[in-house]
């Protein structure tokens, strides 16, 4: 399915290996993103996800290994990554005192674009993200959702190859949450961007290709996110019963499954291989009253707690102090 | 470091602006592209914030029209060179405009890097060297037009130019805001919080600016006193001001042991470290690490 030695991949990344001193952020990871592809890049904080965007983003050099975007490589031939490459990221790095077309044409400048042609360019874009009469007013009167649509518009101006959203949707409230969503999907179908996503929201992480989690520097598990649900294999049965505590016991004899009776009355939860053929079975065993049975297949969730052991959301928290102990963005220099 | 200019890739299927690529243009062209650019933004920013521009002028007003009066009448009319003292005290309080706007807006690097707006221009393709001297060029014209600006106090106190002297005073005031920018410049890039701002401003501005001859007269000095004013480089950058502005005889020229240093002396000194500072900025923005 996926090229992993081929060149044409719009992220290759082979044997990187990032060290801060004694500390190894990441630890030889590989793995290759296919053009046009909607790529997630998931894990705990400090597991090394935004150590990686950074090297992918030259912001910081490879202790060891490679790294190609849009066939350049990482170190050798940065401003070509620089120029193939859009940036969305978790905190906001819109100048406030500039217009929305200011942050654009000051983008644009940088990027190489000149003349008629940035606002041939702009225009549209502005107008795909719903801004263009928000256009001459200062950022900072700008909504956050507001804020990071420009900012999508800004990372698209140059036609990037390959997108990098780092968390961009990270305390936007659901209902912005679904529009940039709406526009990323436009972009994939008009543009057919390359996107490399990281994200601590299931359902964002549902809507990728393909899922790689990191953990400790290492990729513990790539694939999609359908056959990574399958690989936890785990389904779970939550049932509410007359008397939750009588069911544990009369399934755990019955069965040998030991359930787990949930607190304030919410019934009683079993994790089981094949929950449909197991409920039939269940009922064999039971003589108090059933309410309510629910069987749900396993979630990203329950596949990233496995590979991780912590749970996604836990994971969330501090997410934003990441890329600012970044020593690049610090401006530290470190050895 | 050097930009290579390169045409942008298309990606396929693009109907967004679908335009054929732009003519690839040489490194130069680009990066002056992008000193201009950096350069706007300084300018826009500084029209924006007009809290900044009052409270750039409040100072240098305060020193001109309370302190210069005040202590006029103590030193008397002839005590500092030919001037009074309010006369005395205008070009250095240009000066001091210069300086402070220059440190300033320069140190505003560090703001950028807490709200990540550099991040967004050090992932650009372009030359460091190109981000520094936009900026650097941004922030001294602004600086320059603040210390300007107060020739408009000038027959206030009693200084008349003509319009010769206006033309040589310009300079000296870009090249004093351009060096002091670009020493800021370095100062940012060694900068981790703008909390650290109090701590230049007590331990650099200020010195620098009781130092340097903008507010008394460095002929005369005790000997110490004398030894470190010499040793400050604002002092090369303010002198030629004043002499510019007060005319050679009446505004008591720098000396070191005597030796009338001549103006073309200061011009390159400050220039000298100017560039040096400038050297020095874009090699800290060029490491990555």
């Amino acid at each position: 399915m996926v090229a992993t030695n081929g060149t044409n991949g719009a992220v290759e990344v082979d044997g990187l290996v990032k060290r801060f001193g004694d500390f190894t952020a990441v630890d030889g990871i590989s793995f290759s993103v296919e053009p046009g592809e909607l790529f997630g890049f998931l894990g705990p904080n400090g597991a090394g996800k935004t150590t990686t965007i950074s090297v992918l983003c030259t912001l910081l050099h490879p202790t060891d290994g490679v790294a190609r975007v849009a066939g350049h490589d990482v170190l050798r031939a940065r401003n070509e990554v620089r120029s193939n490459i859009g940036l969305v990221f978790q905190e906001v790095t819109l100048d406030d005192y500039l217009t929305g077309e200011e942050n654009l044409r000051f983008h644009a400048v940088l990027y190489g674009l000149h003349g008629s042609e940035i606002k041939r360019r702009m225009d549209p874009l502005l107008d795909m993200v719903g801004l263009t009469d928000w256009a001459s007013q200062q950022a900072r009167f700008y909504s956050g959702g507001m804020k990071r649509r420009l900012e999508i518009a800004r990372g698209l101006l140059h036609t990037p190859r390959v997108l990098f959203l780092d968390e961009p949707t990270i305390g936007l409230d659901p209902q912005t949450r679904v529009h940039i969503w709406d526009y990323v999907d436009e972009l994939r179908v008009r543009e057919s961007t390359t996107m490399f996503l990281t994200t601590h929201y299931m359902d964002e992480a549902e809507r990728c290709d393909r899922i790689a989690i990191i953990d400790r520097g290492r990729i513990v598990a790539i694939d999609s996110p359908g056959a990574l649900k399958a690989s936890v294999g785990v389904d779970t049965v939550t049932i509410e019963t007359a008397d939750d505590a009588t069911a544990r016991e009369e399934i755990a004899r019955g069965l040998g499954v030991e359930g787990e009776v949930l607190d304030e009355g919410e019934g009683l939860r079993l994790r089981v291989p094949d929950g449909e053929s197991f409920v039939p079975r269940m009922f064999e065993h039971l003589t108090v009253g059933v309410r309510n049975v629910n069987v749900r297949r396993p979630s990203l969730d329950d596949v990233f707690i496995q590979y991780t052991g912590r749970d996604m959301r836990d994971a969330e928290a501090g997410a934003g102090d990441q890329l600012r102990a970044n020593p690049m963005v610090r401006g530290f220099r470190r050895g | 470091m050097a930009t290579t200019a390169q045409p942008l890739p298309g990606t396929g299927v693009t109907d967004v602006g679908q335009t054929a690529p732009p003519p690839p243009e040489g490194a130069l062209i680009r990066n002056l592209r992008t000193i201009g650019m950096v350069w706007k933004r300084e300018i826009i920013r500084f029209r924006r914030t007009p809290a900044r521009i009052v409270s750039g002028l409040a100072q240098p007003i305060l020193f001109l029209f309370v302190l210069g009066a005040g202590i006029k009448p103590l030193v008397g009319q002839n005590s500092a060179g030919g001037v009074d003292y309010q006369q005395f005290i205008l070009p250095g309080v240009m000066a001091m405009s210069v300086l402070f706007s220059s440190l300033f807006s320069a140190i505003s690097i560090v703001w950028d890097r807490e709200f990540g707006f550099l991040r967004e221009m050090l992932v650009a393709p372009v030359s460091r060297a190109g981000l520094v001297l936009g900026k650097a060029a941004g922030s001294g014209t602004v600086a320059a037009g603040q210390g300007l600006i107060l020739l408009i106090a000038a027959p206030i106190v009693g200084v008349h130019l003509d319009a010769l002297q206006i033309i040589e005073v310009i300079p000296l005031l870009m090249l004093l805001a351009f060096a002091l920018t670009a020493f800021g410049i370095v100062i940012a890039s060694r900068m981790q919080r703008m909390e650290s701002f109090q701590m230049v401003m007590g331990l650099v501005v200020n010195p620098m600016l009781f130092l340097s001859g903008a507010i008394f007269p460095l002929a005369g000095l005790a000997t110490w006193l004398a030894v470190v004013t010499r040793l400050n480089p604002a002092t090369y950058g303010i002198d030629p001001i004043r002499r510019v502005m007060l005319g050679e005889h009446d505004a008591a020229p720098l000396t070191i042991n005597g030796w009338v240093v001549p103006i073309w002396t200061e011009v390159l000194i400050v220039l000298t470290l100017g560039i040096a500072m400038l050297a020095l900025a874009v090699r800290s923005f060029q490491k990555t690490e």
